[in-house]
């Protein structure tokens, strides 16, 4: 079994994020940087199967060499290779060509599964999954919460509102993950996998390397641009409940908020 | 045909889900801030016979795939057929709900027809018929605005209970088009469907959320939540503390690797308030904490604040809440 993992390297969760002086990006000097969530709880579920069926499991990302501690990371987890699309024209390109270029690569490692978030907590699009199937005319199943694989059929368990639907495919297949911590709990990467991670190959591409034109991915070529970055209105400090009250005093009052200032119940 | 606005409906067990509306509202403004009609693609199985009901909201005209292999949403399936359809409209704009199945099916749409979606818009703006659009990002710890680039097609996924239900001041039925489509062999399929039929609310949905966190301390004391989420029609929300601890499942977190809500009151229960946690609750119209710790960050975002023990305060609310709805009703 043949299985790559696609990832994106984000801003930790607890990270605040400020606005950048150009008005359309976000300031990045002193970020700490992570495996996007629902990439990890991915890559833990694609080394589950790795480990089930003595397979072969490559991650594939894009951006700048920090991506590298990210790649590093997952080959530590237990990832076997890694592919970094490292190409400064990735950085003005827009989203239909990046998942282009990873697209590209994806075909060049001829994989049997593909496994990726369905979302990343940075931008938050959740549209990579999806477009990379739809490019190589693979079935997609998204939003796993659970997965199964017999080595021919991947199974999934798929949330939507009010339910739950299960899907099936055979393979390829390209499966998307949501869920939690609590239901994939990743990992961490062991002393001698941290070790070996060291010897193991990171291969570094440019768009050209996959048989790409450049020119194809110029500013110019983009279809959608950020144009502006904005803060939420801070919320006006609010009213605590007045402390010399007792129990049921406090919850009248909060209860009298609610229904006559606050009309909402 | 001239030139539209094209609004992509969810209809899912026998019913236009009600971000169907809100869309084909929005759709109606926009449409007509740009003078143009508004055209609506609607699958599904029985869908035919409610087509006419987008009318309400302001919709002419609707291209229609009536069938069964189309009841549930498959990407294999749905997209493909969606493309034509959409296709034949020769839309100006596309919009759709960014619910669950709407962001998948937008997203692979997209890929096919090689244009641009931005999901999950909260503000869609139309200057000199050039369309903008707003939507968070890092789970509304921010905005950004987008635009699409000389004449590419923008396509918008629209967050659910952000815009609101208008229906027109003339409102008719209508104009419904059958269309004749094949729906495409597809190697995935629905293996099985479990709907949720006891009434709960749905967070993503909901008006109210009632949420707990560290301080409600262990699985059977979410029973004094949702007694209360019941006398208020409200949902059950957790932070991501609660749900580590296994007391409750994860569909019910809030927060940036859970489930970015918007309710009109959001109560927060023994939750200290986590930048993480803020980042899926902080649109909220109304904020309310309750904590015992008065230097919970909680309470810098809270409309309203009780620094109370909650298991004595949460049973006196109830109580109050109770008496109240019964002099209301």
């Amino acid at each position: 079994m043949n299985i790559v993992v696609l990832l994106k390297q984000t801003p930790d969760t607890e990270s605040v994020i400020r606005i950048a002086a150009d008005g359309k990006s976000i300031v990045t000097e002193g970020l700490k940087w992570i495996i996007n969530p629902y990439d990890e709880f991915a890559l833990e579920a694609g080394l589950r199967l790795k480990d089930k069926f003595k397979g072969k499991l490559t991650v594939v990302s894009y951006g700048p060499p920090r991506v590298v501690e990210a790649l590093r990371t997952a080959l530590a987890m237990g990832a076997d290779d890694a592919v970094l699309i490292d190409d400064p024209v990735l950085k003005t390109a827009d989203y239909l060509r990046v998942t282009r270029a990873l697209t590209a690569a994806i075909k060049e490692l001829n994989p049997d599964l593909i496994f990726t978030g369905s979302r990343a907590i940075d931008y938050d699009q959740g549209q990579r999954g999806a477009i990379v199937a739809e490019n190589l005319g693979w079935p997609h199943l998204a939003l796993a919460v659970a997965v199964d694989c017999d080595g021919t059929t991947v199974t999934i368990d798929r949330p939507i509102e009010g339910g739950k639907v299960t899907l099936e495919s055979p393979l390829p297949a390209l499966v998307t993950f949501g869920g939690a911590h609590a239901i994939w709990n990743p990992r961490y990467a062991s002393l001698p996998g941290i070790m070996k991670a060291k010897k193991k190959p990171i291969a570094t591409k440019k768009v050209s390397d996959l048989g790409l034109d450049p020119a194809d991915f110029q500013p110019e070529t983009a279809r959608i641009v950020i144009t502006s970055l904005e803060k939420p209105t801070e919320r006006k400090p609010g009213r605590i409940i007045n402390g010399d009250l007792d129990v049921a005093g406090k919850a009248a009052e909060l209860l009298r908020c609610l229904h006559e200032e606050a009309k909402v119940i | 045909m001239a030139k539209c606005v094209c609004m992509i409906a969810e209809f899912r067990s026998g019913n236009f889900r009600r971000v169907s509306f809100e869309v084909a509202s929005e759709g109606r403004r926009v449409a007509d801030a740009l003078g143009l009609e508004l055209c609506a693609v609607a699958v599904g199985s029985g869908v035919a016979a409610k087509a006419g009901e987008l009318g309400r909201y302001g919709v002419r005209k609707v291209l229609v795939k009536d069938d069964p292999a189309l009841e549930h949403y498959l990407a294999e399936t749905h997209v493909p057929v969606v493309a034509e359809m959409v296709s034949r409209l020769d839309p100006a704009l596309i919009l759709l709900p960014a619910s669950v199945d709407g962001k998948d099916l937008g997203s692979r749409l997209g890929a096919k027809l090689r244009v641009a979606l931005v999901q999950d818009v909260i503000q869609i703006v139309c200057e000199d018929g050039k369309i903008k659009a707003k939507w968070p990002i890092f789970a509304g710890k921010c905005f950004a605005w987008s635009e699409w680039v000389g004449d590419a097609l923008p396509v918008i996924s629209c967050r659910p209970n952000v815009m609101s239900c208008r229906e027109s001041d003339e409102p008719v039925s209508a104009q419904v088009e059958m269309v004749d489509v094949p729906v495409p062999q597809a190697r995935s399929r629905v293996k099985a469907t479990d709907f949720d039929t006891t009434g709960k609310v749905e967070l993503s949905e909901a008006e109210i959320i009632i949420s707990g966190g560290r301080g409600m301390k262990e699985a059977s004391n979410y029973a004094m939540l949702e007694e209360l989420a019941k006398l208020l029609g409200a949902a059950v929300g957790a932070s991501r503390a609660a749900v580590d601890s296994g007391w409750r499942p994860h569909s019910d977190q809030v927060g940036q690797t859970g489930k970015v809500v918007n309710p009109e009151v959001y109560i927060a229960v023994g939750i200290s308030g986590a930048i993480q946690h803020l980042a899926g609750m902080g649109s909220s119209k109304y904020i309310v904490a309750i904590n015992k710790d008065p230097d919970a960050p909680i309470f810098s975002k809270a409309d309203y604040g009780v620094v109370e023990d909650l298991f004595k305060f949460i049973p006196a609310f109830t109580e109050e809440v109770r008496k109240l709805k019964s002099t209301c009703s």
